[in-house]
């Protein structure tokens, strides 16, 4: 149960790592990756997936 | 480095010589209807605090436009909303022209290159952030850090910032504590139905909202966050987008609603609509409107809220003076390489003198230019526009070829302003004209009557002269605004010995392509 990010359309606006309550998601080497370990489909926090929700790019989907 | 004010980066040869010679006023001349008469402590229209806060600053006074540059750093690349008329692949749309891309900083790589800015060019007073993003979404993290370094490091630069809104009643109390002075909201629309169909959605609370909802939501939040402002003092400008067929009439509802709530300038922008930079409404074909559609709408809304008209939609990094871009000399490589930067603002404090005796008795000629045009024609003839090619200083001091831009000023027996610029591309570059570009100036002053260059070559001039506009030099390096009228006198009693026609009716391009403009 985790989210990703398709990288090719990703605009590294870095919108989703300010949103994500896990901070599972983070900057590397010029891309923005989801830690798959952190990730809880926000479940417990909010009730959609923060990180799909703010991008502009709709590439933050289920893994 | 040494850093001499050089004056002649903005000023051409003769800058200092005196104006032409003006006549004095005429005793008879009673009182003054323009906005700018009065003492050259600013326009009479304008509280002494407000001016104190503008006129250094290029975004909110067309003057200072022509002697203090602006800076925006890229800090702030994450948004919160989605405009139909922006793909975030680039800069944000509000601010900047759609399509092009700006280079992010974090908040250190910004202060350096701030400082390494305002060491090389002492007319630098203001700092924005305008993106490439929205300044305050993501908490505006980036954007507070940025600013409470400079605050520190270089307290006599002025502070801006730009958003769309959303999020802006939470931030309302760190704006007031940076000293944040100026901020300009992006508002399209007060009326959700027409919201709808710029934005189609919103990142608010939590959660994606989409239609209706997202606009009226987007529009109390506006609403709200600009009277949160005012009420604090902070000046605030609102800037809109004017979209053709979804809210060209609706923008006088607009000035009414930011007039009412104390914005200080409404500035009216073109929608600048290409499928190339693959956005909602470049794909779908909705256009931008031309330059006289604009004019219209701009012209209508001048009795509310006060109208800027000489934005330029810089980009997200634009660094410099009018329409002038030297954000190459300034990337964050060459920032890198540089090492230690100093900082001392001696240079720019030599040159805010330079200007403030500089401008002191400017309006005093201007309403004397003014008042012998309507005393020798009256008002029986009708204001004309006239392109004219400027490096700044108020003064008609750049060659029609090296011109990147035209500054518009519509010139009648009530006096001369700056109604707007337009873009072209350098006619002369590299020492040959090129026919093409001559076209496209043509087609972007169309609506002109007169070109006034401090020089043009005769291939150019006789281009112009054949498609009804006049090329006239014998201006140059005097102030524009006089110019215009003493044109306009000797244009009137032409018109009425019938050797030149008017060209009322005339429309013009607005260009369409990102701004490249570069430094020579
Ligand atoms: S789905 Fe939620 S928890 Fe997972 S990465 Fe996105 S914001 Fe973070
Ligand atoms: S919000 Fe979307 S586009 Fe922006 S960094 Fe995250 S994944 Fe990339
Ligand atoms: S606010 Fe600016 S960055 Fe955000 S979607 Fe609109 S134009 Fe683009």
């Amino acid at each position: 149960m985790a989210y990703k990010i398709k990288s090719a359309e990703c605009t590294v606006c870095g919108a989703c790592e300010a949103e994500c309550p896990n901070i599972a998601i983070s900057l590397k080497k010029g891309t923005y990756v989801i830690d798959p370990a952190k990730c809880t489909e926000c479940q417990g926090h909010f009730d959609s997936p923060q990180c799909a929700a703010v991008c502009p790019a709709d590439c933050c989907v289920p893994a | 480095m040494g850093n001499v004010v050089s004056l002649d980066s903005i000023f051409g040869l003769g800058q200092l010589a005196p104006p032409a010679v003006m006549p004095a006023a005429p005793e008879t001349a009673s009182g003054c209807s323009s906005s700018s008469c009065g003492s050259s402590d600013g326009p009479a229209d304008m509280d002494p605090a407000v001016w104190e806060k503008v006129k250094n600053h290029p975004c909110y006074s067309e003057e200072a436009h022509h002697y203090f540059a602006r800076m925006h750093v890229a800090v702030a690349p994450a948004c919160n909303i989605q405009c139909n008329y922006c793909n975030r692949k680039y800069d944000c749309s509000n601010e900047s022209r759609p399509g092009v891309v700006s280079e992010k900083l974090t908040p250190d790589q910004a202060i350096k290159k701030i400082l390494a800015v305002a060491q090389e060019i002492p007319q630098l007073s203001v700092i924005g952030i305008a993106g490439p993003g929205d300044s305050l979404a993501a908490a505006g993290k980036n954007t507070f850090a940025t600013f409470e370094m400079l605050q520190k490091k270089a307290p006599d630069l002025k502070l801006c910032l730009s958003t769309n809104g959303l999020a802006l009643p939470d931030h309302v109390d760190t704006i007031a504590q940076y000293n944040i002075d100026h901020v300009t909201i992006t508002i399209n629309m007060v009326d959700p139905e027409v919201g709808a169909q710029i934005y189609p959605w919103i990142f608010y609370k939590h959660k994606r909202w989409t239609g209706l909802d997202a606009a009226k939501i987007l529009h109390e939040q506006q609403m709200l966050g600009l009277e949160m402002l005012t009420s604090r003092g902070i000046l605030v400008k609102v800037n809109s987008v004017m979209i053709p067929g979804v809210n060209d009439e609706h923008l006088l509802e607009v000035n009414k609603a930011v007039k009412s709530r104390g914005a200080f300038l409404h500035n009216i922008m073109p929608l600048i609509s290409d499928p190339a930079h693959g956005t909602y409404f470049g794909l779908n074909g909705q256009r931008g409107p031309t330059a006289q559609e604009l004019k219209v709408v701009q012209d209508a809304c001048e009795g509310g809220a006060k109208l800027m008209r000489h934005c330029r939609q810089c980009r997200a990094d634009a660094v410099g003076l009018l329409g002038e871009d030297r954000g190459e000399e300034f990337t964050a490589d060459k920032i890198e390489a540089m090492g230690f930067v100093e900082y001392d603002d001696e240079a720019r404090r030599t040159y805010r003198e330079h200007v403030e005796s500089e401008r002191a008795g400017r309006n005093a000629s201007k309403a004397a230019a003014q008042a012998d045009v309507r005393e020798s024609i009256g008002f029986t003839v009708d204001p004309i526009l006239i392109a004219v090619a400027t490096k700044g200083g108020e003064r008609i001091n750049e060659h029609f070829g090296h011109a990147k831009e035209f500054q518009i000023y519509e010139v009648g027996p009530n006096g001369a302003k700056f109604v707007g610029h337009r873009r072209v591309d350098q006619y002369c570059e590299g020492g040959s004209g090129d026919v093409d570009t001559l076209d496209g100036v043509l087609a972007a002053i169309n609506d002109c009557t007169a070109v006034f260059v401090a020089k043009i070559g005769g291939c150019p001039s006789k281009s112009l002269a054949d498609a009804g506009i006049e090329p006239v030099d014998r201006f140059a390096f005097d102030y524009i605004e006089e110019s215009a009228l003493a044109y306009f006198k000797d244009y009137a009693e032409r018109l009425g010995q019938g050797v030149v026609q008017s060209r009322a009716g005339q429309d013009a391009v607005i260009r369409t392509g990102a701004l490249t403009a570069r430094r020579a």
